[in-house]
C-alpha cells in the first residue's frame, strides 16, 4: 500500500495554557489523520505513535508487543533490563512472577473493605482544611496526603517516615529537579526501601510488604516491587484528585449534578479517569513484524501509545471532549489494558469515590481562589500530568 | 446448550477485577489469589448485559461467552 503516512516530528506531552484538561493539540491533530502516525523517537530511532482507541487496545492485548525495557528501541544506545521487581517493564513469565503474589491483595472486595478507613483519612484532611480556613492549596492539603497515607498504610511504611519519603518521591516524579537531584532522590528512596524490607523480614507487621516476605521474592526484588507500588500508588491518584477537582470546578453544571446525586459518584470517577487520563504515554516494542491498520510495524520497532488521545477517540466516545459524568465511560484506557493493566485500579477507584464525594459534600461553596489561567500545571517532564498547586477557597461557617 | 453460557480461563486471568466490578452477580475474585471465580456460568437475563460487558472489558481476554448454536434446541 502506497498510502502516505502522516508523521509526527515531536511528541508534546504537556498541556496548553487555557486547556489543562485536553491532550496536546499536536496529538489530536495526528489522530485526525488516523489511529497511527509515523514518529521518530527523540534518539533518532524510527517508531510509530498510536492515538486510536481500538488499535491501542489491540496492541496492549497482543503478546507480539513487548514491555521490556531492554528491548525499547528509542535511543541510540542499549537500555539495561528493568531493575529486579520493576515488573511494569517486563514480559511474562517474569512479569507474572511478581504480579501474581500481589493480585489477591488488591481485589475489588479487599479494596472496598478499606472504604471506612479511607473515609476517616479523608475526613481528617477536611477537618484540617476547615480548621485552617480558606484559602488553601488543595494539592498539599488534600490530594497528596490522602493517597500517600493510604498506600503507606497498605505497604507498611511507618508513620514517622512518610513526610521525608513523600519528598523523595515528589523529587523523582515531579519532573522539576536537576538530573543530579533526581538520581539522589532515587538512590535515597532505594536505600530507604532496602532498610524497610529488611525491617519487615526481621519483624513482620500487618501489611503487604510483610506478607510478601513469605513469597519467593528476594529482598532486592521486594525493594523494586515496593518502589513500583509506592510510585504508582500516590502520584497518579494525587494528580487525579487535584486535576479532577479543577475540572469539576470548571464545569459547574457537572459539579452541581454530582453534588445533588451521590449515585452519580462511581460514574463520575470513571468519566474523570477517561477525560483527564493523567498517565501520558507508554511504550511497546514489536517482537516480530506486525500489520497494524495497513502499516507494517517492523520487528524491533517501538511504538508510543498516547492514552489521553485514545480516551478522546470520537469513534469510541460520543462527543469525546465533553466532560459528561452521566456517560458510560467504562472501557476507557486510563488504567491501560492487557496483562499490565493497573494492579491498583480498584484502590484508586475507592480513594477517588470517597475523596471527591467527601470534598464536595464538606464544602458546598468550594471554588478556585485564583483565575483558572493562573493555576500552575506540572512541567512536561513529569510522567503524570496534573497541577502543581490548586488554590481553593470556600465560605467559612 | 440452548442458552448463552460463560467460561473463564484462570491461566489467562490477571486479577484486575473488572468482571467482579462490572457484573458482581456473575463473577467474583478468589480471596487468596485474586483470580476470577465464575459464580453463574449461565447468568439470568437480568445479569446478561453486565456479563457481556465484563467479557469485553476483561484486559486479559480470560472470559468467553458461548452463544447457543443456531437451530439447536
Amino acid at each position: 500500500m502506497s498510502e502516505s503516512v502522516h508523521t509526527v516530528t515531536t511528541l508534546p506531552t504537556g498541556r496548553r495554557a487555557g486547556c489543562p484538561f485536553d491532550p496536546p493539540a499536536e496529538l489530536l491533530d495526528a489522530h485526525r489523520h488516523g489511529p497511527i502516525s509515523g514518529y521518530t523517537h527523540p534518539g533518532g530511532k524510527p517508531g510509530w505513535l498510536i492515538t486510536g482507541y481500538d488499535m491501542m487496545r489491540s496492541v496492549l492485548a497482543d503478546p507480539r508487543f513487548s514491555s521490556r525495557k531492554d528491548l525499547m528501541n528509542v535511543v541510540d544506545f542499549e537500555l539495561p533490563p528493568a531493575p529486579p521487581g520493576e515488573f511494569l517493564l517486563m514480559d511474562d513469565p517474569e512479569h507474572s512472577r511478581y504480579r501474581k503474589p500481589l493480585v489477591g491483595r488488591f481485589t475489588v472486595r479487599r479494596m472496598r473493605m478499606l472504604t471506612e478507613r479511607i473515609e476517616q483519612i479523608t475526613a481528617d484532611r477536611l477537618d484540617a482544611m476547615e480548621a485552617a480556613g480558606p484559602p488553601t492549596d488543595l494539592v498539599t492539603a488534600f490530594a497528596k496526603p490522602i493517597p500517600t497515607i493510604v498506600i503507606c498504610e497498605i505497604l507498611g511504611v511507618p508513620y514517622e517516615d512518610r513526610a521525608s519519603f513523600q519528598e523523595q518521591i515528589d523529587a523523582f516524579m515531579g519532573g522539576e529537579v536537576s538530573d543530579e537531584e533526581l538520581v539522589a532522590a532515587y538512590t535515597a528512596t532505594q536505600e530507604y526501601l532496602a532498610q524497610l524490607v529488611a525491617a519487615k523480614r526481621a519483624h513482620p507487621t500487618d501489611d503487604i510488604l510483610s506478607e510478601l516476605t513469605d513469597s519467593d521474592l528476594t529482598d532486592e526484588e521486594l525493594r523494586g516491587v515496593s518502589l513500583i507500588l509506592l510510585a504508582a500508588g500516590f502520584d497518579t491518584t494525587a494528580n487525579m484528585l487535584s486535576l479532577g477537582t479543577f475540572a469539576l470546578l470548571q464545569h459547574p453544571e457537572q459539579l452541581a449534578a454530582l453534588r445533588a446525586d451521590p449515585a452519580l459518584t462511581d460514574g463520575a470517577v470513571e468519566e474523570l479517569l477517561r477525560y483527564l487520563s493523567v498517565a501520558k504515554t507508554f511504550h511497546r516494542t514489536a517482537l516480530e513484524d506486525v500489520e497494524l491498520g495497513g502499516r507494517t510495524i517492523k520487528a524491533g520497532t517501538t511504538v508510543v501509545l498516547s492514552y489521553n488521545t485514545a480516551n478522546r477517540d470520537p469513534e469510541r466516545f460520543t462527543d469525546p471532549h465533553a466532560l459528561d459524568i452521566r456517560r458510560r465511560a467504562t472501557g476507557h484506557l486510563a488504567f491501560g489494558h492487557g496483562i499490565h493493566q493497573c494492579l491498583g485500579q480498584q484502590l484508586a477507584r475507592v480513594e477517588m469515590r470517597v475523596a471527591f464525594r467527601a470534598l464536595i459534600d464538606r464544602f458546598p461553596t468550594l471554588r478556585l481562589a485564583v483565575p483558572a489561567a493562573e493555576v500552575a500545571l506540572r512541567p512536561e517532564t513529569a510522567d503524570i500530568f496534573g497541577v502543581k498547586s490548586l488554590p481553593v477557597a470556600w465560605d467559612a461557617k | 446448550m440452548s442458552t448463552p453460557h460463560l467460561s473463564v480461563d484462570r491461566e489467562r486471568c490477571i486479577g484486575a477485577g473488572m468482571c467482579a466490578m462490572t457484573a458482581p452477580d456473575v463473577f467474583d475474585q478468589d480471596p487468596d489469589d485474586g483470580l476470577v471465580i465464575l459464580l453463574r456460568p449461565e447468568p439470568a437475563a437480568a445479569h446478561g448485559a453486565a456479563a457481556q460487558m465484563a467479557v469485553g472489558l476483561c484486559p486479559a481476554g480470560a472470559i468467553t461467552l458461548h452463544e447457543p448454536e443456531a437451530g439447536s434446541s
